[in-house]
């Protein structure tokens, strides 16, 4: 078989990493935690960094009126069926072996990635926002706004005494490799067409 | 140009006095030793110490836990006392813990903390400690740093050769040092000679749960067993017992018992006596004695009678015990990590008797004694001794060792650690205490593997060490390094109660496992919560059973109407915490109890009997969040004929 469909299914099949390890991680630091606290994010659940730390991360935020992380969100359902689904379609799409297809399944790939980064970023405004009118402790802004809680969509932020940092994990990377390869597999393709061009013109 | 000149002078005078200073011994060496002295007791803020050292508390009935080398205090383990910090012997779960056959005694004399082992090495696992008042051995965990059993020992009275464990904590020993009569009985003082008996007691320690059970008891003469210390590598299966008033007198035993020139060391064999009873032998006797285990699943603690126990007569077994005399009255008996050497500490001399095992072996099987005892053999001082330790000291006490073939001996009276070498019996190294030390201690310096580096002198007399607090005031620990030829004075720090011996361990043998908090899912109590949304109240007639959830910042309920007058309230209470250190607190108005102090995942009772009509506050004790002032709740209380139903709720929502 060519590399460049090696290439392409391969990277396609690297999703699937996604059902085990972990797609996001959000950790906070404090003094008082001086082993932090902090939830990593996979495509069909939240789980403490450590096995009490949602529950720790709830009690604390419920101070200044933030809701409960959810048990679970509608993400949970679908997020498996795409990734499970974009693999299947990658295995095709190299079987197929049309390199159009690579950088057509590239594209839907990154879009998906780029709606569910802007998913995941309303859920952390919602979350960071949307508070309880009765919370215990509300701090405002120099401006006198309400202050919000949301964590970064990626990179380090201080919310009040905490340091909250949001960082892809594992899942992702090998996701962000996997398509990597696809896009290398198009490249690939397109050589392995100039020395078959060649062939024929030879 | 006259001011030049006196400016160079001053400047001279200045410089020539600096290398004066410098010059003279006195001032040189202790500036530069005195900064190096403090880098070495120093742990900087957040690091952590290289020892764990649990001191007794002697009266106080507890453990203490201090950090070496830096002397600081980490905890107080209710051991034999009551806490009314955590609510311990006070709370329904833990007064169990202080039943006797003498009723409920909150309280005990807490002396010799050993720490158990496997092949005669610290293991870590539990620590044992000896009530010496009202006879019990404690065992504690070392995960949870908390009382997990207390065994009442029959036939003994001051429980003071205990608790020292044998080398694979096969037994925990108890040892009496007053000789009573066996069993207990009304009958003249003056008649003890002869008739009052010393009660050696072998507890065996179940190796996976470390419970206890008094395996046999040998009933010796009338002497009073002072101290003991396991044999190890190869005398081990045996143990020895120091002893004075072999006079066996009743009265004025600060004269009538100081009047033989020599008393004895029991040398038991104990794996000899253990075939024996394992045989069929020994005596069942009537007996009664409270066996109290708590539960670490139920955070209960139950207690159960005993009311057998299996005796030994040392004439029923011959060869499984001996007597070798150690003049002036032993106090220590402390046993080499070698196993050769047997310490005896005659208390009213200048001189360590130290016996050799092996010659001890050799006499036994050559048969050469010198009379007997009540029937047990007594050795010949000469055929046993290995050698004198012209100390130049008063008042040996304890002796310690730190694996370089080197010991470490306290002397009361001249008030000084005498380091001396084990074999040459010659004296190394002295160094005064402040003041009138009793015991001291070298990490698993009882073991044969100790770690020589700090010794911990424990003080009797304190004086003028600290500022001065009235007339009654904290003893005093001095820790010395003993790392290089010369011991060296560290640091003095003060101790609670009056520590008798202390066990200390490395630090990574201990903390990786220390335990951080109670799993919620674990939690067995019969009124456990493990969801604020369990919670209950249960009238049984005038009993209300409270079952009552806490978590940052409130009580769930915490309103509460519907109690009467004359009603025996139990406040059930569980933390529904799951992170290390946030304990919750509880604490009701006018409550004939103390406030309980309540851990992550666990379960902690109290009784509250409510005597007037109103409406009542209770909070939690424990700075819990930044809204824990906000943490407190209310009952109604009613008059004793109310109609008012029970009723609970948080928030408004009333749960029931």
């Amino acid at each position: 078989m060519k590399k460049s469909k090696l290439l392409m299914m391969f990277g396609a099949l690297l999703l699937l990493p996604l059902f085990v390890l972990p797609l996001w991680n959000i950790t906070l630091e404090a003094p008082q935690y001086p082993e932090s606290i902090g939830m990593d994010i996979y495509i069909n659940r939240f789980e403490g960094a450590a096995p009490n730390d949602i529950k720790n991360i709830n009690i604390m935020n419920h101070y200044v009126g933030m809701k409960d992380i959810p048990e679970t969100i509608p993400e949970f359902e679908y997020f498996p069926m795409i990734i499970a689904g974009m693999a299947v379609l990658g295995v095709v799409v190299g079987l197929i072996g049309r390199k159009k297809l690579y950088l057509a399944w590239f594209i839907l790939m990154t879009t998906l990635g780029t709606l569910g980064m802007y998913d995941f970023y309303q859920w952390e405004y919602e979350y960071g926002h949307n508070l309880k009118q009765n919370a215990a402790i509300k701090f405002t802004t120099p401006d006198g706004e309400p202050m919000s809680y949301q964590p970064p969509l990626i990179g380090a932020k201080m919310i009040l005494n905490f340091k909250a940092i949001s960082m892809p994990r594992a899942g992702a990377y090998l996701m962000f490799l996997g398509m990597g390869l696809t896009v290398l597999a198009f490249y690939q393709a397109k050589k392995e067409e100039g020395y078959e061009e060649g062939l024929d013109t030879a | 140009m006259k001011k030049v000149i006196n400016r160079t002078s001053v400047v001279i005078s200045v410089l020539l006095a600096m290398i004066i200073v410098g010059c003279s011994p006195n001032s040189g060496s202790n500036g530069a030793l005195s900064s190096s002295v403090a880098e070495r007791v120093y742990v900087a803020p957040g690091e952590q110490d290289e020892y764990y050292a649990f001191l007794s508390g002697g009266y106080s009935g507890n453990l203490t836990v201090y950090g070496l080398p830096s002397g600081r205090m980490f905890k107080e383990i209710p051991v034999f006392s009551q806490f009314p910090t955590s609510g311990y012997g006070y709370s329904e779960e833990t007064k169990p813990m202080f039943e006797t056959s003498h009723g409920f005694v909150p309280w005990d004399d807490a002396h010799h903390p050993d720490i158990s082992q496997t092949n005669g090495e610290l293991d870590g696992r539990w620590i044992f400690i000896n009530g010496n008042n009202t006879p019990r051995i404690a065992r504690i965990s070392l995960s949870t740093f908390e009382t997990e059993e207390i065994i009442e020992v029959p036939n003994s009275a001051g429980n003071h050769s205990s608790s020292f464990v044998t080398e694979n904590t096969e037994y925990v020993v108890a040892g009496t040092r007053f000789s009573v009569p066996v069993p207990q009985r009304d009958m003249p003082i003056d008649e003890y000679k002869g008739n009052f008996k010393g009660a050696l007691s072998f507890i065996s320690v179940d190796p996976e749960h470390g419970h206890m059970d008094i395996k046999f008891q040998i009933i010796m003469p009338g002497f009073n067993y002072d101290l003991s210390h396991p044999g190890r590598g190869k005398s081990h299966g045996w143990m020895f017992f120091s002893t004075y008033n072999t006079e066996e007198a009743n009265s004025l035993q600060e004269v009538n018992s100081s009047q033989n020139d020599k008393d004895f060391i029991a040398a038991i064999n104990w794996k000899v006596i253990e075939e024996y009873v394992n045989n069929g032998g020994g005596t069942k006797m009537p007996a009664e004695y409270a066996h109290n285990v708590y539960d670490e699943s139920t955070h209960m603690a139950t207690s159960t009678m005993k009311k057998e126990v299996l005796t030994v007569n040392p004439i029923d077994i011959p060869g499984a015990i001996y007597f070798l005399p150690t003049p002036k009255s032993p106090h220590g008996c402390d046993v080499d990590p070698s196993g050769e050497y047997i310490i005896g500490s005659g208390k009213l001399s200048a001189d360590l008797t130290v016996h050799s095992f092996d010659k001890m072996i050799a006499a036994i099987e050559a048969e050469k004694f010198d009379g007997d005892a009540y029937g047990i053999p007594i050795l010949n001082y000469e055929d046993v001794l290995a050698g004198t330790v012209r100390s130049g000291g008063l008042g040996p006490l304890h002796t310690e060792f730190d694996g370089k073939g080197n010991a470490y001996t306290t002397f009361f009276i001249s008030s000084e650690v005498v380091k001396w070498e084990l074999g040459t019996w010659e004296v190394l190294d002295r160094q005064p205490t402040y003041y009138s030390v009793g015991h001291l201690m070298i990490p698993g310096g009882n073991s044969r593997k100790p770690f020589g580096k700090y010794v911990v002198a424990m003080n009797k007399i304190t004086k003028d060490r600290y500022l001065p607090v009235g007339p009654e005031m904290e003893h005093s620990a001095q820790i010395y390094d003993i790392s290089g030829d010369k011991m060296e004075l560290l640091y003095d720090f003060p101790t609670h109660g009056e520590p008798h011996y202390a066990a200390g361990i490395p630090a990574e043998l201990l903390a990786p496992k220390a335990k951080k908090f109670y799993k919620l899912e674990d939690n067995k109590h019969p009124y456990a919560v493990t969801t604020p949304n369990e919670v209950t109240i249960e009238r049984k007639g005038n009993e209300v059973h409270i079952s009552m959830a806490t978590i940052r910042s409130h009580f769930t309920p915490d309103n509460i109407e519907g109690i009467k007058v004359g009603d025996k309230v139990y406040f059930h209470i569980t933390n529904q915490e799951q992170d290390f250190d946030v304990p919750h607190g509880f604490a009701m108005i006018g409550q004939n109890s103390s406030e309980l102090l309540i851990m992550p995942g666990q379960t902690k009772s109290s009784v509250w009997e409510p005597k007037k009509v109103g409406v009542w506050p209770f909070y939690c004790t424990d700075f819990c969040s930044a809204l824990h002032q906000e943490m407190q709740g209310y009952i109604r209380v009613s008059p004793r004929n109310s109609s008012i139903a029970l009723k609970w709720s948080l928030d408004g929502d009333e749960l029931n």
